[in-house]
């Protein structure tokens, strides 16, 4: 059952070739048997999921079952999951149970979906390699010595070793793309506003992204359809219509023209990664689209402007954090300058710590112009570009990481070559542009992705183009031996 | 702002952001501060006059409801993640003399 996509686990649901509860409790022993390896998931809600799935066998047995219901997926601890812990892998939220259910968690309970359990991720979603948790490192299963990537490595995780058919995931500098390359997954962050953020801790208010980790892109695209859309308790939300990301899977991409920009496969790319990714780019032309060299002049500036911004906005989303209504409070404090103090610094591990000092740095009063506005004006520079290329094209491909998945503890000393783990896919986060990353093939054994990147509410393209590409080649359908 | 921050100026912005930095830390926060404006500073080679600075990647502005209280009852509910309570209260240390 766990080598099927959740179109066909749909299928078998439906021709009732076995029951939600069983294929719960399959993916249950997986968890159990598999995940001391992995450490993919911080809380199995073994319970609950034979709950939901027995509640979707009676829902089909009536005739009431749509499409997804009774299939099970993980969840990324960054989504509030109401009478259940939600931690973001932090010690701060180690013991907060989450009063309410976030829009995404309560739309797959709609749509009848099975939650396994909530995965492990990077501390308040800041990291590229799932290393800083306070749960511990996760592992990638093609290869147990390296990162499955970050912040949403439990979720990319869970997923490669067939521990869960999917899992949510969020995206603020490259949350899901990167572990969907490290780990030979489809991950897409769809347009800033497509998701609603009501329930999704916070990190970088302007650039979180809820989106998906799947096998497939007929999957994200089932997925997407369920999670996005308006929603009034979000300010950010956008209401536009959710298109019928299915429907559109199987249009022809004969005529579609494909931008590469010049900045990203100049001489500082990996010869071998470039290699894969115009590869990729050359089986697209084959389905009869164009390749175009295009040109992004300022997406060079996309890390530093990300890493003044993001760390901005953690400084002022993370300042709620005060040991008084929730959360983490230390012992015994002396005064309420102590209990905040004290409980923020014993709460939080050290890249927040170091983030929120980079935040409130650049926010104070003498360099808030030199440092936060001037990145604002760069972040609108940067999209313009994005703005002007599509004039030429109509979607962009690039690599999505600079290398395959490095080694558990190989960059946790040098933050800075961490943070250009990024490089790749800061830039839409900061213009809001929907971006997908799919597998295009493996380098000494381990996979690694390419990226789609579509202008504004174009995710039925990018799901499109990466399902007729997933048409001719089969990348997408390997999982590693030991998992098999 | 220097690239190079000094334990002076380290222990100010933590007293900002109420976290607290133990001695043997700060050279080695110092270094990891240093190096990120170091990466940071690059945008200052880029001419952004005139340029509006963009806060949400598609300019969108505030939607706002109606001024109604939409949600009822929910002090048991809030008060059940609170470290310390008393009679509905949440308890904190002593803050007036």
């Amino acid at each position: 059952m766990h080598t099927k996509t959740i179109a066909q686990l749909a299928d078998d649901l439906a021709n009732k070739k076995y029951s939600s509860v069983e294929l719960t409790q399959h993916y249950l022993a997986r968890i159990n048997k598999y995940d001391k390896i992995l450490n993919s998931f911080i809380t199995v809600t073994e319970e609950m999921a034979l709950a939901q799935a027995k509640a979707a066998d009676e829902l089909r047995a009536k005739g009431q079952a749509a499409l997804l219901t009774g299939i099970p997926y993980a969840h990324k601890d960054i989504f509030c999951t109401k009478g259940i812990k939600t931690t973001c892998a932090s010690k701060m939220l180690d013991n907060f149970i989450a009063p309410y259910d976030a829009t995404v968690t309560q739309k797959l309970h709609d749509a009848g979906m099975v939650m396994l359990g909530k995965t492990n991720m990077d501390e308040f979603a800041m990291g590229s390699s799932n290393e800083t948790s306070y749960y511990g490192p996760v592992k990638n299963p093609w290869d147990i010595t390296t990162v499955p990537g970050g912040s949403s490595g439990g979720s990319a995780a869970a997923v490669a070793g067939r521990l869960a058919p999917m899992s949510t995931g969020t995206d603020t500098g490259g949350s899901i793309r990167q572990p969907a390359s490290y780990c030979n997954l489809t991950g897409l962050k769809p347009t800033y506003g497509r998701v609603s953020r009501w329930g999704m801790i916070a990190f970088a208010s302007s650039l979180d992204h809820g989106g998906v980790l799947a096998q497939s892109a007929e999957d994200s695209a089932l997925l997407m359809e369920e999670i996005s859309g308006f929603d009034a308790k979000d300010s950010t939300s956008v209401n536009t219509v959710v298109p019928n990301y299915k429907a559109m899977l199987n249009n022809s991409i004969k005529g579609l023209k494909i931008g590469l920009p010049k900045e990203f496969f100049c001489g500082k790319l990996d010869s071998v990664v470039a290699d894969k990714v115009n590869t990729a780019a050359k089986a697209l032309e084959k389905l009869g689209a164009s390749l175009h060299e295009i040109t992004l002049p300022n997406i060079g500036l996309s890390i530093p402007a990300y890493y003044v911004i993001a760390p901005a906005e953690c400084s002022t989303n993370l300042s709620r954090y005060d040991g008084v209504r929730f959360g983490y409070r230390c012992k015994d404090p002396k005064d309420l300058n102590d209990l905040y103090c004290r409980s923020r610094s014993e709460g939080f591990g050290s890249e927040v710590k170091r983030r929120i000092l980079i935040g409130t740095m650049v926010l104070s009063a003498d360099s808030y112009e030199a440092y936060y506005v001037k990145a604002q004006q760069v972040r609108r520079l940067i999209r313009e570009d994005f703005i002007q290329a599509y004039q030429q094209v109509d979607l962009i491909l690039s690599p999505t990481t600079t290398s395959v998945a490095f080694g558990i503890g190989e960059k946790s000393n040098d933050p800075i070559t961490m943070y250009l783990s990024d490089l790749y896919t800061a830039a839409t986060n900061l213009a809001g542009l929907p971006s997908l990353s799919l597998p295009a093939g493996f380098i000494n054994d381990l996979p690694i992705g390419f990226q789609l990147i579509g202008n504004h509410f174009e995710e039925g393209l990018l799901l499109n183009t990466a399902h007729q590409y997933q048409q001719v080649t089969d990348w997408h359908l390997q999982m590693p031996k030991e998992f098999q | 702002m220097s690239g190079n921050f000094t334990p002076e100026q380290v222990k100010h912005v933590a007293r900002l952001a109420a976290l607290n930095m133990d001695e043997a830390s700060i050279p080695t926060v110092c270094a990891a501060l240093s190096k990120t404006f170091q990466l940071i500073a690059q945008l200052q080679e880029v001419d952004t006059t005139d340029v509006a600075p963009m806060c949400h990647p598609l300019d969108a502005k505030q939607l706002l409801r109606a001024d109604e209280v939409t949600e009822h009852d929910l002090r048991d509910v809030l008060l059940a993640g609170a470290p310390a309570t008393e009679a509905g209260l949440i308890l904190v240390p002593k803050v007036i003399e």
